[in-house]
């Protein structure tokens, strides 16, 4: 916990594991982890590729309460192969997302909060991932109509692939200014576009460009969060209390479409011409 | 990849599961769960080159300072070095006897 006021004795979110991540985030002694590591169930597709594998597949999902408010809890572990997901790894989140949605259809509450730190599809498997992010994808959207489903990106991995559009979808989206998200990662970037165009060794370019910072000034997310796991936790509860938003930021289809007719494409965009056209300050 | 399974003498000791570490770069996970056998048994999934030679002097090794207690122990290593093993295998094993393991 934390140390007092003194910023330097912070814990640090980022530095936790997925487990702690989940454990930090839940009212003390509340979480239940749902599918354990002790449970054995592993991928069967990485040993027959010649790859070690993780006792939970890189993601831990739980049940508990925030604020003793009823939610589940998703963390994707970023350490073990990019945080990517595979069959296992996908079906323990959208199996977790789906049953929270049949509890809210049985007039049970209970919201969501997922913590991302994922390269999108694991390749090894890749049907199977592709599958299981659509399914993740469809619980969210199902479960947001009744609770709100809170993503937070911490960082170090950020989040890509088709979970960047799995964050996009959530009720409120968070990150820190370590946090990252994009489509593509950057080095599928660079071998796309070059690296006069796109060099991913640049660190303040692409987190110029994809970093939380620059994610909040263009009104990409709701909030950016400080690192201490206190504040992560307040700023958790605070979201969740907001309850279901009037509207969607992945039904702005109209207002994104006018945004993005404004981009020149003749020139390299910079981190302040994007902020230009997308905050939500910029007039349309 | 390569796999591994070693059987251990053990002391019958009560346990609790244990994990530790993951299965990222340089590090190692490492379970410990009950077994109805009287012996540790040892299985290990290793990224690494190095054969069952290495992994038998490791075990050797922590054998001396900690005798081990009967059990099943799962090793998912991604290529960490011999220290770094060492320092897991001690971890799980303090969680799993719940209680400082003694360096005498």
């Amino acid at each position: 916990m934390s140390n007092g006021n003194d910023p330097r004795l912070a814990i640090s979110f980022v530095e936790q594991s997925a487990r702690k991540r989940v454990e930090h985030i839940l009212d003390a002694g509340s979480m239940r982890e749902m599918v354990t590591p002790f449970d054995r169930v592993t991928s069967p597709w990485l040993e027959m590729q010649g790859i070690v594998p993780q006792f939970d597949d890189g993601v831990v999902t739980a049940r508990g309460s925030i604020n003793g408010k009823s939610v589940v809890a998703i963390a994707v572990d970023g350490s073990f192969q990019g945080g990517s997901l595979g069959e296992v790894a996908g079906a323990k989140i959208a199996g977790t997302l789906e049953l929270a949605v049949e509890a809210n259809q049985a007039g049970e509450s209970i919201a969501a909060v997922l913590i991302l730190e994922t390269g999108g599809v694991r390749l090894q498997e890749a049907n199977l991932g592709l599958a299981a992010i659509a399914e993740i994808q469809s619980a969210i959207v199902a479960l947001r109509q009744f609770q709100p489903v809170v993503a937070l990106i911490t960082g170090p991995v950020g989040c890509f692939g088709g979970m960047s559009i799995t964050a996009g979808l959530c009720s409120y989206l968070l990150m820190t200014r370590e946090g990252r998200l994009g489509l593509n990662g950057p080095q599928v970037i660079e071998q796309e576009a070059g690296v006069s165009e796109y060099d991913s060794q640049d660190r303040s370019f692409i987190w110029g460009l994809t970093g939380g910072e620059q994610r909040d000034a263009t009104g990409l997310i709701d909030d950016f969060i400080d690192l201490d796991v206190i504040k992560v936790r307040q700023k958790v509860q605070e979201y969740l209390s907001k309850g279901v938003p009037e509207a969607f930021r992945s039904e702005a289809i109209q207002s994104s479409l006018d945004r993005l007719k404004k981009v020149d494409t003749r020139s390299q965009i910079t981190a302040e011409m994007a902020r230009a056209i997308l905050s939500k300050e910029a007039s349309l | 990849m390569n796999t591994f399974h070693f059987t251990r003498p053990a002391r019958n000791v009560p346990i609790d599961r244990a994990l530790v570490g993951y299965v990222g770069s340089g590090d190692l996970e490492v379970m410990i769960d009950n077994s109805d056998q009287p012996q540790a048994e040892i299985y290990i999934h290793s990224s690494a080159e190095q054969g069952e030679q290495r992994w038998l002097s490791i075990i050797e090794r922590l054998e001396v300072a900690h005798p081990l207690p009967a059990m099943r122990m799962d090793i998912h290593d991604f290529s960490a070095t011999p220290g770094v093993i060492r320092l897991r295998l001690e971890q799980a094993l303090e969680q799993a006897l719940a209680k400082e393991l003694s360096y005498e």
